[in-house]
């Protein structure tokens, strides 16, 4: 084997065959390689397991009128998570719509020559700094901020506009809106981030055929740019989507952990992750079983949302090669 | 723009007709609704930063006041106590983020390498790399549910090793996804330089794909360690929280529930006593300032060097 | 990568002593974990006693009661604390056996947020009770306006703050709103966690920690605590109508605690003690131990634990807002905890 080698190098050459050693390192060095990534694969399945095994003899009782239904009484032993799921996507939604809102509009002003590049560093770096603040700070920040700042306001919307459903009840500390608000500046940084590569991504000869036929600034951004990263910006807003269904922290800290299904932001929600937090620490035999059943319930509702968020992503560049 | 407003005067001179006031109508109100929209630019890009403005602010005054010496060195307050620091608290958080590290950034690197250089085209490749992003979007409160089941009902006791375990599944994906990005960066010519002087794979991995891409690798890694040093829902039902050094009367606690700084915050921020809702700011300040400066130090090292 | 390695290993090293049990026997720590009713008390008592006696540490959190009678039957505390003491089927579980020890008491009150701070307010029997079946929703209705001819009350929705965990004082003020209220003993019954109307103005907080501290930050809000929680917090308490018909204010229960004698399982409750002066919502809070453990450095440290609540323990009771026991309770635990080995 070495042989070959040996013929063709010079006795002065930096070059020289592998020794066994370097074999056997090799070797054993691919093998702890590819170990890493099958511990990867098992983590994932170990999860799905552990969480949906033990979730089996939930899933055996209670079945599909978990879901469907509204209360949650451990005395009695009635499950049902409908008004968790409720608030989960309702207090997501929201927040995308405003986090969405938001972080497109941010994507557009940062790439789109709003601003001399040293200030769009400077808005770029306060995105990222949203994005680093823990959870946890942001719910002290909305208990002792963002409460106390909107009660007159939702005061005065339910005062004027309550035959609208959406404003239907008073705000009486803790509820949708705090939470929905909190959760949107914190998806905010996400969907901008990913937002702002799909904008990058539009090559810039698109952007000059749109000015060059007589577009205005902002006729070639909505109609051009916007159109032509459209894939790329609906992942973001998808994987913002997937980011507000999973946060725990800001929420069981927000919004006002009540089991209710109403349209109104002002009345108190639960949400399936907050419901986690709050009720696992307590949990006997009985209520691991259905609170393993919403860990998977939670894990579905996630892991949909976020694996059609990277096959979005993954569409858009192949689109954009 | 300017090659609208190039073709205007020109339009207008040559047609005299009824047409030409309308053009320039549309024109004024094509640049009226640009004025319009960059105002609304603006103004939600400013909006954006309120937030992080507001949060800072409470931050530094709320925190900054009771920032002390005494803080880092004392003891949580018990009951209606006065005074009291949270110490315990961010060793705890140091060493669990280390756990967690410990364990999660070599399996992550040995991933990536068989991601991006052993078999990137492999099946397994591909599964693993699927594997990885679903783990980045699984919910925090997830990982808790996991290590709960997983450290604590097998041990037998809330610890901090089943905290770290809990972060250390939080850290993996992005250690994974952000080395295997750096590792791709690296020029294929040097790579080949290398192979073509009879290295093994590992040769070419070690000293020149890894020193090539320890930058943008140590990056990740900064990330991971600073979203983990954040979290609170994995350690919620984990560590749990204690009120007490890890290493006390001379031996170490291991085995015992562990305090952190992000359980302290949301223990106190619930409380109805100043005393530890002003301890709470002072965490949180804590906390906000050591995930900066590891995002920045991640920034520092992470600057390209190819 | 080499500094990589080192770190790595580093971390490894960590790790392994973290694992090794065999450094961790020099000093005894006890963790126990449980209600939150009696959490700042226990607190105080275990900080100082880990503070004077260098040979333990014990280690209590505030989760709530169910939180702390399930980490005792995972076998995840050493012992537990319990403002409901613990259930039959519960006890049953555990092999070793149960140790129940009521080791202070305390008041429950009722504790509201009016705008303008009017102290003392006066809540008759059937108003209190219909407030948290949800029926009694205006803080001007004319029954809480009829026994407070002496405060303006304003047009404002009454918002009940509940727990949000399995809790002990749950247990005790649903126990209280039953015996008092057949319809609320029908419709939501008493327990850790009973189920509460599903209204907007029914809003949850973890631990008698979160309850005060949103009573405290929501106007019109009303919430049932530990009297020690609303006495330190500075939140405002109502007087409750008792069964003699008077009115009456927490902070003098240890004649109402006298009167009720301790059964052999340590475990008394007074629903709704008589007594003209007798604050209606009363109780002893407990603590959990097995009554077989096979660390004698443990049962030790569980011992002088007991010992210390019971003398030194006590005198600060008062001033915390709790109750002292009675000395024939003392006695009563003291020889009860001798089954602890």
């Amino acid at each position: 084997m070495n042989k070959p080698f040996t013929v063709a190098l010079a006795p002065d050459s930096v070059c020289q065959p592998p020794s066994r050693t370097d074999i056997y390192v090799d070797r054993s060095f691919r093998f702890l390689a590819r170990v890493g990534a099958i511990a990867i694969l098992t983590l994932v399945v170990a999860l799905v397991l552990e969480i949906g095994g033990k979730a089996v003899p939930g899933i055996q009782k209670y079945g599909f009128d978990f879901i469907s239904g509204v209360v949650w009484d451990a005395n009695t032993h009635r499950f049902g998570i409908l008004p968790a799921i409720w608030g989960t996507l309702y207090s997501a939604l929201m927040a995308l719509l405003i986090g969405g809102f938001f972080g497109v509009s941010m994507a557009i002003f940062l790439t789109q020559d709003f601003l001399p590049p040293r200030l769009s560093a400077v808005f770029r770096i306060i995105i990222e700094l949203l994005a680093a603040i823990p959870s946890v700070v942001y719910g002290l920040w909305g208990i002792f901020v963002v409460i106390p700042a909107i009660l007159p306001l939702a005061d005065w919307l339910n005062a004027t506009l309550g035959a609208i459903p959406f404003f239907a009840s008073t705000l009486s500390g803790p509820g949708l809106l705090p939470a929905a608000l909190v959760l949107a500046i914190m998806i905010l940084p996400t969907i901008a981030a990913v937002a702002q590569d799909a904008l990058r991504a539009v090559p810039l000869k698109t952007k000059q055929a749109a000015y060059g036929m007589g577009a205005t600034h902002w006729e070639a951004i909505l109609r051009v740019m916007v159109p032509s990263a459209a894939t790329g910006i609906f992942g973001a807003l998808v994987l913002g989507l997937g980011r507000a269904l999973g946060e725990t922290m800001a929420l069981a800290m927000l919004v006002g952990n009540s089991n209710q299904i109403s349209l109104s932001l002002f009345s108190p929600a639960n949400t399936l992750a907050a419901l986690l937090a709050l009720n696992f620490p307590e949990a006997g035999p009985n209520e691991v079983e259905v609170l393993m059943y919403a860990a998977l319930v939670l894990m579905a509702i996630t892991l949909v949302v976020n694996i059609a968020g990277s096959l979005l992503m993954s569409y858009a560049q192949r689109g954009n090669k | 723009m300017s090659a609208v407003n190039l073709a205007h005067p020109a339009n207008a001179m040559n047609t005299p007709l009824p047409a030409a006031p309308s053009l320039q109508h549309q024109i004024e109100g094509r640049a009226l609704r640009s004025i319009l929209l960059t105002s609304l630019a603006w103004v939600s890009a400013l909006l954006a930063s309120v937030p992080l403005i507001s949060v800072l602010y409470m931050l530094i005054t709320r925190g900054g006041a009771r920032l002390n010496l005494e803080v880092f060195t004392e003891l949580p307050p018990a009951g209606f106590e006065l005074g009291g620091g949270f110490g315990n608290a961010l060793v705890g958080t140091f060493v669990m983020v280390i756990i967690g590290a410990a364990i999660a950034i070599p399996v992550g690197i040995m991933a990536a390498i068989f991601l991006a250089e052993l078999g990137p085209y492999s099946r397994l490749a591909a599964l693993a790399r699927f594997a990885a992003k679903t783990l980045t979007g699984l919910p925090s409160i997830l990982a808790g549910v996991f290590a709960y089941a997983m450290v604590v009902l097998t041990t037998g006791t809330y610890s901090a090793p089943a905290g770290g375990v809990a972060l250390a599944v939080l850290m993996l994906p992005i250690v994974v996804l952000t080395a295997e990005e750096a590792m791709k960066m690296v020029p294929k010519i040097m790579k080949d330089a290398a192979y073509g002087m009879g290295s093994t794979n590992t040769q070419v991995i070690l000293k020149v794909v890894l020193p090539t891409a320890m930058p943008a690798i140590l990056t990740g890694v900064m990330l991971a360690v600073a979203r983990a040093a954040g979290e609170t829902a994995p350690l919620l039902f984990t560590a749990l929280f204690s009120n007490y050094w890890i290493v006390d009367g001379g031996h170490l606690a291991a085995m015992s529930p562990t305090a952190s700084l992000a359980v302290l915050i949301y223990n106190f921020s619930g409380m109805p006593f100043d005393n530890q809702l002003e301890l709470a700011w002072a965490a949180s300040l804590v906390l906000v300032l050591i995930v900066l400066v590891v995002n920045i130090a991640s920034r520092i090292f992470g600057k390209p060097r190819f | 990568m080499n500094s990589l390695m080192k770190f790595a290993a580093f971390a490894a090293g960590v790790t392994l002593c973290a694992a090794n049990p065999a450094l961790a026997q020099e000093k005894v720590r006890l963790t126990g974990s449980g209600a939150s009713f009696p959490a700042p008390i226990y607190l105080t008592w275990f900080k100082d006693l880990s503070k004077k006696n260098a040979t333990m540490t014990v280690d209590y959190q505030s989760k709530g009661s169910g939180a702390g009678v399930q980490d005792f039957l995972n076998k995840t505390v050493d012992f537990a604390a319990s403002d409901s003491a613990m259930k039959k089927e519960d006890i049953a579980k555990v092999a070793e056996g149960v140790q129940l020890l009521p080791m202070t008491a305390g008041e429950i009150v009722l504790a509201y947020n009016l705008p303008g701070n009017p102290k003392g307010l006066k809540l008759p029997r059937d108003v209190y009770s219909n407030i948290f079946l949800g029926k009694i929703t205006k803080w001007n209705d004319p029954k809480i306006v009829a026994a407070n001819p002496e405060i303006k009350l304003p047009d404002l929705p009454i918002t009940v703050v509940r727990r949000a965990d399995s809790s002990g004082t749950t247990a005790v003020f649903t126990m209280h709103l039953s015996a008092i209220n057949p319809e609320f003993k029908k419709t939501l019954g008493e327990g850790n966690t009973v189920n509460w109307p599903a209204t907007d103005k029914f809003v949850a907080s973890p631990k008698n920690d979160g309850v005060t501290a949103t009573v405290r930050q929501t106007p019109g809000a009303i919430g049932y605590i530990e009297y020690g929680f609303a006495k330190l917090a500075k939140v405002d308490f109502a007087q409750l109508q008792n069964k003699a018909g008077q009115y009456a204010a927490p902070g003098n229960g240890a004649a109402t605690l006298a009167a009720v004698k301790l059964p052999e399982d340590m475990v008394a409750w007074l629903p709704d003690p008589d007594g003209a002066k007798s604050y209606p919502i009363t109780s002893y809070t407990w603590m959990i131990f097995r009554k077989t453990n096979n660390d004698p450095a443990k049962v030790k440290a569980m011992h002088e634990m007991i010992e210390y609540g019971l003398t030194e323990g006590q005198k600060i009771a008062d001033s915390m807002g709790y109750i002292p026991l009675p000395a024939v309770v003392v006695e009563q635990v003291r020889k009860a905890a001798a089954n602890i080995k």
